[in-house]
């Protein structure tokens, strides 16, 4: 590759572009040079003989071809395809033009380089549109510049400079040179939605071809000359750690190193809310080969004890929290009587509209019902690994990380050396689902290297990974209805909690739509680490509130869709309380959509329908799932997708998404449990944690989206959640029974 | 440790590892072919399929101990220029998203569709059910399936 004729530090740090219109001022900055890898090579034309970086988000060949660097981490949810679009759109060239590399974390050019909350194109649609937007005016200026026209007159499409009057024409590979010379404008006008030429067409996944024909792209594909494979073995169970360890015979096995132990903290180091509490002093064998590590592993004779309790002080973008993790050695039946045990007087009011009181005093009927889940292990197919190689004075590591910025000072604070030592690359992730939002295998491995000094790569076992922690929290709500005597809802009551969090969010739907509300949470601490997982609390509240709004309609013999659609109605016409966060009016509208789109109105009365709906990550998702009986077996036929996320970006990609989604929640509710017996997780492996399988998915998904010209909103979490309410109500239809505790079906086999 | 001679994607590989490594580790550590992937090594997953002899099989299980009698390929050798039909199928429908599991789903579909060239829909269910995909691409996949066969 060669390298970028711009001088190192020339346009640094512009902190702020001014966008014409709005005269907004966006946290963006530029960097002449950063470091790049990893060549996106899926076209067939020739790479340039030089490349002009324009700025820190892309450079352009003499040939008119453009790298474009996608900043954010890639996790399935395929912003490396998407975020690459907003720069192409507002540059003006030609999709087939563009390659696309994976950025490295650098915070002198980009923000936010975080997979997580469903935010990656929402905060960057100003930021990569203006990237695109700014270096197509350079190129348009420079162009002016050598024909002597004013600017204003330069035209720009698919790549190619015009000026109509005196009939000049030259491709963006042209006009880069000159192009990249010239300082960054301070002002530019980003294109009306309705011009938009790339946004709103399906581009194939930019990795593609290497995925399907097994290019390395991952984490776990790593190798380096010398680089050494380190594996850890922490304790059995949570709430135990490590005693004693005699590590004789595993050193002397063909292809070991050494077996250490590591601590991933040092004892004053300031931790993160990403960092971890669980296993902090690990065992780690260190040796020459995957296989030979693995087989050591099993030679290692260590003894654990009881942990003490453990206070942490975490931080988390500028707050204190303190976590609170008791000792001794938890089972799941334990948990499960002391959730069902929590009541008002142990819980704290989030809301309160009205008389919730009285009005329950003064029900004709009152409906109570309370659903449940388990932990569940996020397991991304790729186990948890990185590559670190550390050295005196450098930190270099390499891997699967949804929070690269975060755990950059995890990795600094524990080495002792200073941020800018410390460099971070992101690789393609095999999967993530907030267990990478946790890095402390990136700590680790950094501390391994550093003690081996050698580069290394620290891998997990499927079973290391599954039995680690950080899993989805259990959850448990109860919901209460008070009815009038015209069955209208006059009160509603939801009290829930978990271990160790509420689920919670008391100011969405139905809070608004009804006159008596009250909102209570509690929590119960554990020493089971749990973490954000896709769509955190959402993706039980969502099922558990819907489910009830299900069971509710029925009682009061209205049509499930109808109910939804009257109690958003009186959230639009006359809404209780100030602080609801959700619209009703786009509620409605994925409700009115995927009623429509799946026939619901005119619908075959044989069929088992179940519907639902929610608002979570600044979307809104409505879906009918279809189940029919085989024998005594629901399968599980079509599923309607109705999704309000604004402007979709990328379609054909988008409803990918939403359809894993979709699987993946069904998965979820109907299969997937961690339980625990003195503390040590029951399920270690995909031989009794049961995934969804491909007999088990849908047979049908069709995904439909409001049009609007709303600036896109979240996408990878929203259709996560509410799929597994419309399965619970389909379920009902199907069989005659409500569910009320996931997984629905535990009673299922395991297929292999 | 034991020198084993092995014929993978046409060409022979000279390997010194002890007997029990399984072909995954093989594979990933010793030949640099790390398009198999590791997903579960207790072949419950089907990441690291592979074929052998033309039959999927779980690289996670077969030792190269008893790997040598064998013709086998892995997803980099399935086809010269990543045209096979099932790869192309792949891309028509942008079938990944994490896309880790998928060389495994790739390898495991080619095996299907060379004993079966138009495989039910319950066919591809019973062969494709041991290969897991954690972000859901299952409706995808049985299309690129169906696709690939020419359904």
């Amino acid at each position: 590759m060669n390298t970028s004729k711009v001088a190192m530090g020339r346009r640094s740090f512009i902190k702020s572009v001014s966008l014409a219109g709005g005269g907004m001022v966006i946290g963006f900055s530029w960097l002449a040079s950063c470091k790049q890898k990893e060549a996106h090579v899926a076209v067939a034309q020739e790479l340039p003989k030089e490349w002009f970086e324009m700025n820190g988000f892309l450079k352009i060949g003499d040939n008119g071809l453009v790298t474009i660097y996608s900043p954010n981490p890639e996790i399935g949810q395929n912003v490396k395809t998407s975020m690459p679009m907003l720069i192409a759109e507002e540059l003006d060239v030609d999709w087939g033009d563009v390659l696309v590399e994976q950025a490295p974390l650098n915070t002198d050019v980009f923000t936010r380089q975080l997979a997580g909350g469903s935010q990656s194109i929402r905060q960057g649609w100003e930021s990569l549109r203006t990237a695109g937007a700014t270096a197509k005016q350079m190129l348009k200026q420079a162009a002016a510049e050598a024909w002597q026209v004013p600017v204003s007159e330069i035209t720009t499409e698919n790549g190619i400079i015009t000026h109509t009057g005196t009939g000049n024409s030259a491709g963006y590979g042209e006009m880069a040179s000159a192009a990249a010379q010239l300082d960054i404008p301070e002002e530019i006008t980003l294109k009306e939605k309705r011009d938009f030429k790339i946004i709103g067409t399906s581009r194939k996944n930019v990795d593609g071809k290497k995925i399907v024909t097994g290019q390395p792209l991952y984490g776990l594909d790593i190798q380096r000359d010398d680089m050494l494979i380190a594996m850890v073995v922490h304790p059995p169970a949570f709430g135990m750690q490590l005693k004693s360890l005699d590590a004789s015979e595993a050193k002397n096995m063909p292809g070991i190193k050494d077996v250490i132990t590591v601590d991933t903290y040092t004892e004053d180091q300031s931790k993160s809310a990403f960092d971890t509490s669980a296993f902090t002093k690990l065992v780690v064998v260190v040796g020459e080969s995957t296989w030979q590590v693995m087989q050591a592993k099993k030679a290692v004779k260590a003894e654990w004890e009881l942990a003490p309790e453990i206070e942490n002080e975490m931080h988390i973008f500028g707050r204190t929290m303190t976590v609170n993790h008791p000792a001794g050695l938890e089972n799941t039946n334990t948990h499960k009587a002391q959730m069902v045990d929590m009541g008002p007087e142990r819980a704290q009011i989030e809301r309160k509209d009205g008389d919730p009181e009285k009005a329950f005093q003064n029900a004709a009927k009152v409906v109570e019902r309370s659903y449940s889940c388990p932990f569940l292990a996020h397991n991304p197919m790729e186990p948890m690994n990185f590559f670190a190689h550390v050295t005196d004075d450098h930190a270099e590591l390499v891997g699967p990380i949804q929070t690269p910025e975060i755990m950059e000072q995890s990795v600094a604070d524990r080495l002792g050396l200073p941020l800018e030592k410390v460099d971070i690359m992101m690789t393609r992730m095999g999967g993530g689902f907030g267990r990478r939002l946790y890095g402390h295998f990136l700590v680790e491995a950094a501390v391994i290297s550093q003690t081996m000094k050698a580069p290394v790569k620290l891998v997990y076992t499927r079973e290391d990974d599954m039995t680690h922690g950080t899993y989805r929290p259990a959850y448990r709500a109860t919901y209460k209805a008070a009815l009038d005597e015209n069955n209208e809802l006059i009160g509603f009551h939801v009290i829930a909690g978990g271990i160790p969090e509420s689920p919670l969010a008391a100011n969405r739907f139905p809070a608004g739509a009804v006159d008596n509300y009250l909102a209570e949470s509690w929590a119960i601490e554990s020493n089971i680490t749990t973490g954000a997982f896709r769509a955190p609390r959402s993706n039980f509240i969502a099922g558990a509130e819907q489910s009830f709004l299900d069971e509710l309609a029925e009682i009061v013999g209205k049509d499930p869709i109808q109910f939804r659609l009257d109690l958003l109605q009186r959230s639009i016409d006359k809404p209780v309380g100030e602080n609801n966060d959700y619209d009703p009016l786009r509620y409605k509208g994925v409700l009115e959509l995927v009623r429509d789109k799946s026939g619901w109105n005119n619908q075959d009365a044989s069929k088992n329908r179940g519907v639902s709906a929610y608002f979570c990550h600044n979307s809104y998702v409505a879906q009918v799932l279809d189940i029919e009986m085989e024998g005594d077996k629901p399968v599980v036929q079509d599923v309607y997708c109705a999704i309000d996320c604004g402007i979709v970006v990328n379609p054909d990609a988008a409803s990918n998404l939403a359809e894993g989604g979709i699987v993946d929640g069904i998965g979820h509710a109907m299969y997937s449990a961690i339980t625990f017996k003195e503390g040590k997780p029951e399920q270690q492996n995909f031989d009794r944690y049961r995934l969804i399988r491909h007999s088990e998915a849908p047979k049908r998904i069709q995904v439909d989206f409001v049009q609007n010209d709303i600036d896109p909103t979240g996408l990878g979490e929203p259709p996560f959640p509410p799929i597994m309410g419309a399965l619970a109500n389909a379920m009902y239809q199907a069989t005659g029974k409500r569910y009320y505790d996931q997984p629905f079906n535990a009673a299922q086999p395991v297929i292999g | 440790m034991a020198a084993f001679t092995l014929k993978i994607n046409g060409e022979r590989h000279e390997v010194d590892v002890d007997p029990s490594t399984p072909m995954l580790w093989v594979l990933r550590d010793h030949l640099n072919l790390v398009g198999t992937k590791y997903g579960c090594g207790i072949a419950q997953c089907g990441a690291c399929t592979i074929h052998v002899d033309g039959d999927a099989v779980r690289s996670c299980q077969l030792p190269i101990s008893s790997a040598e009698a064998y013709e086998m390929t892995t997803i980099e050798g399935l086809s010269e220029n990543g045209d096979h039909p099932v790869q192309k199928a792949w891309l028509e429908h942008d079938v990944p998203q994490c896309g880790y599991c998928q060389a495994g789903q790739v390898m495991s579909a080619a095996a299907l569709l060379k004993s079966n060239p138009s495989p039910s829909d319950q066919d591809i269910d019973s062969t494709m059910n041991g290969n897991i995909c954690r972000c859901g691409t299952y409706t995808r996949i049985k299309a690129a399936i169906k696709s690939a066969s020419g359904q």
